[in-house]
């Protein structure tokens, strides 16, 4: 690679970080305001390039085009708003990162409605007028665009600093990213503050995807691309620093650039490809700066914020209502079996749900009562599938050996993970997860000789009598249960008790000698052993896998179902995921449009049950009980 | 032996000396307060004995063992309690689970992954909140007590682990001038039982003159001023340090019984 | 409560009881289980089901197979092999379907194939290319419709070996199929030319190509040709940027399906004129049963076919003579009817090989031109897909896992 063609793909870099920026900036400033992990984000960006696209076809010319752009910035501006009116007003009081719940629904819906409203076809927009050729810069030829975001990504970064810096708008969003309590005392309305915040930050988004335009189609794809872009970005450069997004975009775009530039380098005894290596370059950049600057590189460490939520009640054990109703589910489901004539498909259902079960209430073991949000908890369940399915592929070895080692390579993968992700907390930690998570992804997609890639390992299944699928079922139903008490006991014992000792006050537990991070840090480890029994179980009951089961998608669904069931109660994660793995094999088959579906239901779940549905129904039981004694007395 | 000792203590944060060459001994059974104005570099001394911050220089001997740099949960093991100046609890416990998580963490059983921690130590969890008078709600949610019962709760949590020193990061802060009194007796009552070391900052100086058996004063992070309740009251320096001159601590007290 | 949470319960009962409910089952018709990633691949798939669908009612006009009319049950597999396996049970089991047919990306098709040959349940392979799933993991029970990637990289070969260009460019995505594209293109490319060389390979991540980078870099390489083996939004970035750059001039490019419409008329006027692809010229086949087809379609969906909808509806087709030939909807009666089983076709008459479960539909290979300010394929014939597959002695050496 020539001195010129590295400063060349240094101004490629530029004009990328530029449209990296437009994503990432809008969620920065409405993390900071907030504190909601908009994933609808992506969606509104996606939006801007489809509305963008429709003004400047249907209208055209330089007014359809330039303006278009900055109707659609204001258009997807004011849906920012309606969202948070209509939505997200509703559920600030609900527990934690309920509101991602929500927003994870509107990524189902928006995704739908864009597929109804501009159909299946990827739609690349013209040109821009004006700046449709190219200049010669190094010899080569630079689109004039790309040249023309190069500038405009700084200068929208300039704007915004100033607007922050001298305005009283401006102010009280960074007040408000410092300490939001405060800015209540202020006597600031807040609801028009998070209104007009959250349009900005989709404003800007919309803008974002409106750029786009002129550069690639509008893609129904785009939403999770960018999303995934965005909170990567976001990360790296500081949670609520608009200069830290475009230094963070700016530091991926080139890094990107560099490996596309060094392409196949031999090394004599072996030739890499790097521009391979752009698969998974942004969440090396985000696992290094996070582990060594843990809030970002210009984010600062944010003011406990403490949550407008109810707390949580103290854990009870089980009441003989509960045992009872126990002991029924699981006598029902030992039942399944004897239908496993008339109906079978229960049985590879009850499967999946079961192997959810395990995922589900492993991730509320760390989420809820060690408060550390994995967002990448998908990569102990893959270490589980790839460590039992390639120990088959490989060794022959059985499936009883495959699945104990299973746990165990997760185990080991928790441990290595776990040491860095306990040392952060917050939003921080929850992305150093996904960083690993996709870390594990990556390498599992290329290192095609020993997992087989993007295929994955193909013939994992399970040798007679577990061929049959009630033999199966019962299996995993043994595990399942052996896992959920295993995970249970522990929390009702004294390490249990540390890992929330830690989560309430880790100052107060460290000064009661608990050492909190090696208990979360076990904790996390226990939590990605047990969730490793799942990915084995899983890789026997599909008979293959492939990087998917390590995917994104995966650690969404397990938050999704924890939330839904509910952060706050121990049968939560269980009700969580039965309802959600079911829902989702239902809606699936029910129409076309099972997304936009989905997301509705969520949303209904969402505005019915703040707490969650295991949570709201210990409300009512609660509130129940108080009358009851009130009444009594 | 002092139970505690702080010799040459210094800290600077970015050039300003919060903490300088700061000196002075606990002794056994002592009610000992660090008073000073706002900024004279209390929470910071406070913060190098309990573990919080480290020391630039300077030595903290416990039981004649140098702590100076231990991270908190080694200091509290090694028989030191303390209190917040915010009051934190573990809130999705009950009171007396607050209590026992003390004692299992005391007892080196955290770690344990089979026994209910909810049984374990009960009686003697039950036991330390009967002294601070909070038996009663044993279990409620930590989170449902009005204030001043929490700071019982952290009292009953710093005696958990039979320490010989307790540090009181401002014990009374935001507490009405009864219950005020009402703590401070009540601490004074159990750390005299069991021979317990106390040094606690405080803003009230009602509570100071009345129940410290010896005082010192920082100001601009030095010790300006050391002894009983009647020398403080005469040293010029401290009077000059407070109020400029002219007012008295006479004065002062009374102010601070009203508010 | 509030009334939201009524309704809530309403729709959950009812939808967990539909869940668990047994669909009631026609014994008239004959039932056939599709499964695809509708969601995740719109652009070729929604043309790929009104294919199918416009098959099925022109078979069922016909008074159906075997006397029964043909019922499609078809699910969306979540683009992910692991729910595609599930939908596949369910299917097989819930729904009683007597044979699978579908699946889009290679390894879902792998997937799904795997689970065939491990439950033996025929699976006729609608879309995936990878040669994996009639070769190296090829068994008894699968079949597949489309060319492979292998016979796709071979059609182009006689272009790309005339073009007599020594340093070649290649850029595929990141997965299975741009990675075995590129591998049977580098094979075939040494044995033809021996002095070939490789400047550069770039490997973007399916669906997130950094184009203007990609591009450059390729420029940056002086290559004398490229092979390219992108699609979809990828390729419309890429040949964007790789216009305005002017990547492309005087350079030969060949290219993997860049002629088939769902790729191509994205691009508009911008069409890359003088790639060589494989493709689908749709308006200018001219043949009497492709005629029958389009006017057909059009007069259906008010719509032209893209190649989706051609691969969709010769599934149906396929399966249709399939079961006619088999008499029965027997899962080991099906395999062996389906061995050299003729079909015809929009592009005329192919067969099931008996030795690797192949079909021999071919595809067009022509030079991308620009008419009317949209893309199309010039100069293209028709290339039969047994011209370009291995002898069925040689196939046998590479299907190690089947029967």
């Amino acid at each position: 690679m020539t001195l010129s063609a590295f400063l060349f793909q240094a101004l490629n870099g530029l004009s990328t970080a530029s449209g990296l920026f437009f994503i990432a900036v809008g969620l920065s400033l409405i993390f900071g305001v907030t504190r909601i992990i908009n994933i609808a984000h992506g969606s509104l960006y996606m939006l801007g390039t489809y509305i963008a696209y429709s003004f400047a076809t249907k209208i055209g010319g330089v007014l359809g085009f330039w303006g278009g752009i900055l109707a659609t910035a204001l258009i997807v501006g004011a849906i920012g708003a309606l969202i948070e009116i209509v939505l997200l007003r509703r559920i600030y009081r609900a527990p934690e990162l309920f509101q991602l719940l929500a927003t994870f629904a509107l990524v189902l819906v928006i995704n739908d409605a864009t597929l109804w409203l501009w159909g299946p076809e990827d739609l690349l927009g013209p040109r821009a007028p004006g700046l449709g050729g190219a200049v010669e810069v190094l010899g080569r030829k630079l689109p004039t665009y790309d040249l023309f975001l190069i500038f405009v990504g700084p200068l929208v970064l300039v704007i915004l600093h100033f607007a922050l810096a001298r305005t009283r708008f401006g102010r009280l969003i960074r007040a408000a990213t410092q300490d939001r309590e405060m800015v209540g005392a202020l006597g600031v309305n807040q609801s028009i503050l998070f209104t007009s915040v959250f349009a900005l930050g989709a404003l800007l988004a919309g803008l974002g995807g409106a750029l786009q335009v002129a550069r690639e189609p509008a893609n129904l794809a785009t939403d999770l691309v960018a999303i995934g872009d965005a909170f990567v970005v976001v990360v790296v450069g500081g949670m609520g620093s608009i200069t830290g997004a475009y230094l963070a975009a700016v530091i991926i775009a080139e890094v990107k650039a560099l490996c596309i530039g060094i392409g196949v380098v031999d090394f004599g005894f072996i030739s890499v490809n790097f521009s391979k290596l752009t698969l998974v370059a942004e969440f090396l950049v985000m696992a290094v700066v996070l582990i060594a600057r843990p809030y970002g590189l210009l984010g600062r460490a944010q003011a406990t914020v403490r949550s407008i939520a109810e707390p949580e009640e103290p854990i009870r054990p089980a009441t003989p209502m509960l045992k009872a109703l126990a002991v029924t589910v699981l006598a029902l489901l030992l039942c399944l079996p004897l239908l496993a004539q008339s109906s079978p498909y229960l049985l590879i259902l009850g499967i999946d749900v079961l192997i959810a079960v395990i995922f589900a209430t492993s991730l509320h073991f760390i989420m809820g009562p060690g408060g550390m949000h994995s967002f990448g908890h998908a990569a102990y369940f893959g270490l589980g599938a790839y460590g039992a399915a390639l120990l088959v592929k490989w060794l022959g070895v059985p499936m009883g050996l495959a699945l104990a080692a299973a746990p165990l390579v997760a185990l080991a993968g928790a441990l290595l993970f776990g040491w860095f992700a306990v040392r952060l907390s917050g939003v921080y930690l929850a992305m150093l997860t996904l960083a690993f998570a996709q870390i594990v992804w990556a390498a599992v997609f290329q290192w095609e000789g020993f997992t087989g890639g993007s295929n994955g390992v193909i013939g994992v299944w399970p040798p007679p009598p577990f061929d049959k699928s009630w033999v199966y079922f019962v299996l995993t139903l043994l595990l399942a249960v052996t896992g959920v008490l295993l995970l249970r006991r522990f929390l009702f014992a004294p390490f249990g008790y540390a890992m929330r000792a830690g989560r309430d006050s880790p100052l107060r537990a460290e000064a009661i000698g608990i050492d909190v991070k090696r208990v979360h840090w076990l904790g996390f480890a226990i939590a990605g052993g047990v969730c490793g029994v799942a990915g084995g179980l899983f890789a026997f009951a599909k008979g293959s896998i492939s990087p998917e089961t390590i995917g994104v998608g995966r650690s969404i669904d397990g938050l999704v179902m924890v939330l839904l069931g509910g952060i706050q109660t121990l049968t939560g994660p269980i009700v969580g995921a039965s309802v959600f793995a079911t829902l989702q094999d239902t809606v699936m088959r029910q129409t076309e449009y099972w997304r936009a579906l989905l997301g509705a239901i969520i949303l209904l779940l969402v505005l019915a049950f703040p707490q969650g549905i295991v949570g709201a129904f210990a409300a009512i039981w609660r509130k129940g009980k108080i009358e009851k004694s009130e009444g009594a007395s | 032996m002092s139970v505690l000792a702080v010799h040459s203590l210094s800290k600077a944060f970015g050039g300003v000396r919060a903490v300088n060459e700061v000196g002075f001994a606990v002794e056994r059974g002592e009610f000992l307060a660090m008073i000073g104005p706002n900024g004279a570099g209390k929470s910071t001394c406070f913060n190098m004995i309990n573990g919080q911050l480290a020391p630039d220089s300077g030595e903290i001997l416990f039981e004649g063992k140098n702590i100076a740099g231990l991270v908190p949960r080694t200091i509290w093991q090694l028989g030191v309690g303390r209190t917040f100046q915010v009051a934190a609890t573990f809130g999705s416990m009950t009171v007396a689970e607050n209590v026992q998580m003390a004692l299992l963490s005391h007892a080196r059983e955290i770690y344990s992954l089979w026994r209910p921690a909810g049984e374990m130590h009960r009686e003697r969890a039950l036991d330390l909140l009967e002294q601070v008078g909070m038996r009663e709600a044993a279990d409620r949610p930590s989170r449902e007590l009005a204030y001043g019962d929490v700071k019982r709760i952290e009292l009953a949590i710093a005696l958990a682990n039979e320490p010989r020193l307790l540090l009181m990061d401002e014990p009374t802060a935001g507490m009405g001038a009864r219950e005020r009194h009402e703590l401070i007796e009540l601490v004074k009552r159990l750390v005299v039982e069991r021979n317990i070391s106390v040094l606690f900052t405080e803003h009230s100086m009602d509570v100071v003159f009345a129940f410290a058996d010896r005082i010192i004063v920082l100001a601009r992070g030095r010790v300006i001023a050391d002894g009983d309740a009647a020398a403080i009251r005469d040293n010029a320096q401290v009077r000059e340090v407070y109020f400029g001159t002219g007012k008295t601590f006479a004065q002062s007290t009374s102010q601070g019984a009203a508010s | 409560m509030r009334p939201t949470r009524h309704v809530f319960y309403l729709a959950l009962a009812g939808s967990l009881a539909a869940g668990f409910a047994m669909p009631a089952s026609a014994q008239n018709t004959i039932k056939i289980g599709e499964l695809n990633s509708y969601k995740a691949q719109p652009a070729f798939l929604d043309p790929y089901k009104k294919g199918w669908e416009m098959a099925v009612e022109e078979i069922n006009a016909k008074g159906g197979v075997l006397g029964k009319k043909l019922e499609v049950i078809s699910r969306d597999d979540g683009a992910n092999p692991g729910e595609a396996v599930r939908v596949a049970e369910e299917l097989v089991t819930r729904e009683g379907v007597a044979m699978i047919a579908g699946t889009f990306l290679s390894h879902i098709g792998l997937a799904v194939t795997n689970f065939a040959g491990q439950k033996k349940v025929f699976f006729l392979a609608a879309e995936p290319l990878t040669d994996k799933i009639t070769w190296a993991n090829g068994n008894k029970y699968t079949f597949r419709l489309r060319a492979t990637t292998y016979m796709q990289v071979a059609m182009l070969m006689p272009a790309a070996t005339a073009a007599k260009k020594k340093k070649w460019a290649l850029v595929y995505p990141n997965f299975e199929y741009g990675q075995s594209a590129a591998e049977n293109f580098k094979a075939l490319m040494k044995k033809a030319q021996p002095d070939v060389e490789f400047v550069t390979e770039q490997a973007p991540p399916l669906g997130k190509i950094d184009a203007g980078a990609v591009a450059q870099a390729i420029d940056d390489a002086k290559p004398d040709a490229i092979f390219n083996v992108l699609f979809g939004g990828d390729l419309a970035k890429f040949v964007r940027e790789g216009n305005t750059r002017g990547v492309f001039k005087n350079r030969t490019v060949v290219s993997l399906l860049s002629g088939e419409p769902e790729y191509l008329d994205p691009l508009k006027d911008e069409a890359p004129v003088g790639w060589v692809v494989t493709g689908y010229p749709w308006d200018k086949i001219k043949t009497k049963e492709h005629q029958a087809f389009v006017d057909a379609y059009k007069k259906k969906y008010n719509d032209y076919p893209r190649l989706g909808s051609v691969v969709g509806y010769v599934t149906m087709k396929s399966l249709a003579a399939g079961i006619a030939k088999a008499k029965s909807t027997d899962t080991e009666k099906l395999v062996a009817a389906f061995k050299g089983l003729k079909v015809d076709s929009p592009f005329g008459p192919f067969s099931y090989r008996a030795s690797d479960h192949q079909a021999t539909m071919g595809a067009y290979v022509g030079k991308i031109a620009l008419e009317g300010g949209k893309g199309t394929m010039a100069d293209f014939k028709y290339v039969d897909g047994a011209s370009v597959l291995p002898s069925d002695a040689e196939t046998k050496k590479l299907r190690p896992a089947a029967d």
